[in-house]
């Protein structure tokens, strides 16, 4: 399962946050990016991001796969924008510079140009963040450390074991599809929609009924170990913050707040270089 | 309702997450709409949500969406996350009235189970998605309510097809320890 993302161990600085800690700035970071269209701060994000990402020393086979992913996504997102509304950066920015007429009522415009440019970094800002989160946090120590600053530990162990079991999971699914497909289960663009339904039935009946069954064991296995009966618990994978943890969050807090008092300085979230 | 958080609801939401996750990257494309497709991923939401009520179906939703959105894209669409959670908590709300565990899930149960999908399906991919899209990402109004619709469609077609059918399955395999006679 290589196109998806996982925790790789390695010994940087990032790696040696606490999981917590990540967590904030991987929110902050993405609440920032979706509340701001100011380009100049959209721009210091995705320099800082790239930064970052690098300092994780993430290898580009990593990420690679579902990089190239996000960009076919976004491409067809963005002419999508262009196809659904060619006006859309004239109605924000209030000016029009046509550029190239194209065809019918479709006319290029700087404005829209701006505006799609301003979605696109949007997005790019993001994802460095979210590469950095999943690849350098160790899925145990995280559910432990969640628990460490203050969230209930129930919630925490939800979270241990929805990240334990998904490669589990997807085990399950390949072995039930190969299953399936060694008694003539047709899965490819072959087969028609409703077919195809049909037989996505046949493997996903199988997965969820197991899946139930697991819930029932994994849960009576935690019951007879008494779990729940404390109000607190301890920790194997358990980190305290550092210093350097510390650090990150104030300057994470100090940013989005900076960043946010920039972008609505001009009482408009979106920067605008037409006036 | 189920407002209950106990050991049975952890690991229900944690297990309820991995396949929820790990059914992300099954997708039966629809249209030539971008990042919409049949999402058997909505039909096991919807399933969960009616057997473990509100709390594990919102939460489900909101672990599951973003964790595989992370996974799979590399980036959180948080527009679309959020509905995604009010789904499973609008479908949860009504669990008790399935009895999909205690093997009543037929006739009433079914159409009920219906017709709660596809209000909260509406609810999510029609009225919120679109407009945190708008709110959020200043996207045009016209394509992501396109884009909501689609979702929509899909979603009700998958839900009340696949989902309806898990219903019935587990209703059958659970009624059994509760149908056994005793042998003089």
């Amino acid at each position: 399962m290589s196109r998806v993302l996982s925790y790789e161990e390695k010994d940087t600085w990032i790696h040696r946050l606490s999981g917590v800690t990540k967590l904030i700035f991987f929110l902050l970071w993405s609440i920032t990016s979706m509340i701001s269209y100011d380009t100049r701060v959209l721009l210091v994000m995705l320099v800082l991001s790239l930064v970052i990402f690098a300092m994780s020393k993430t290898k580009w086979k990593q990420v690679g796969t579902v990089f190239s992913f996000i960009m076919f996504f976004l491409a067809i997102n963005l002419l999508a924008i262009f196809f659904f509304s060619p006006g859309q950066g004239t109605k924000i920015y209030g000016t029009e510079t046509p550029l190239v007429h194209l065809f019918g009522a479709y006319t290029l415009t700087m404005e829209q140009l701006f505006y799609e440019f301003n979605v696109m970094i949007k997005y790019l800002t993001v994802i460095p963040a979210v590469f950095m989160f999943i690849v350098t946090t160790n899925p145990s120590e995280f559910a432990a450390s969640m628990n460490r600053v203050g969230i209930s530990y129930k919630i925490g162990y939800s979270m241990a074991i929805a990240l334990r079991y998904i490669p589990d999971v997807q085990d399950d699914f390949a072995k039930i599809k190969h299953a399936e497909e060694a008694r003539g289960i047709e899965m490819s663009k072959k087969a028609k929609l409703m077919e195809r339904i049909k037989n996505m039935a046949a493997i996903i009946f199988p997965l969820v009924f197991s899946s139930m069954d697991r819930i029932d064991v994994v849960s009576n296995a935690m019951e007879l170990r008494g779990f729940g009966k404390h109000k607190k618990r301890t920790w194997y994978m358990g980190r305290s913050l550092k210093r350097n943890d510390y650090l990150t969050i104030v300057f994470t807090i100090v940013f989005t707040v900076v960043a946010l008092f920039i972008t609505f300085r001009n009482g408009s979230r979106f920067y605008n270089p037409f006036i | 309702m189920k407002m209950k958080f106990g050991i049975k609801e952890v690991v229900a939401i944690g297990i309820g997450t991995a396949l929820f996750v790990a059914l992300t990257e099954v997708q039966i494309p629809l249209g030539f709409i971008p990042n919409t497709a049949l999402q058997p991923r909505a039909a096991l939401l919807a399933f969960l949500a009616a057997v473990f009520g509100p709390v594990v179906g919102g939460v489900v939703g909101l672990l599951g969406h973003a964790l595989g959105d992370a996974l799979f894209y590399g980036s959180v669409w948080w527009s679309w996350v959020i509905p995604e959670a009010v789904f499973g908590v609008i479908v949860g709300v009504f669990a008790n009235k399935f009895a999909i565990k205690d093997g009543g899930f037929d006739g009433k149960a079914i159409v009920l189970f219906n017709v709660v999908q596809v209000i909260g399906n509406a609810v999510a991919w029609i009225l919120v998605a679109p407009l945190l899209d708008i709110v959020i990402y200043a996207e045009p109004a016209n394509k992501v309510f396109v884009q909501g619709f689609w979702a929509f469609l899909g979603n009700i077609i998958i839900a009340g097809i696949l989902g309806t059918l898990i219903a019935v399955g587990y209703s059958k395999v659970g009624a059994k320890s509760s149908s056994l006679e005793k042998e003089d």
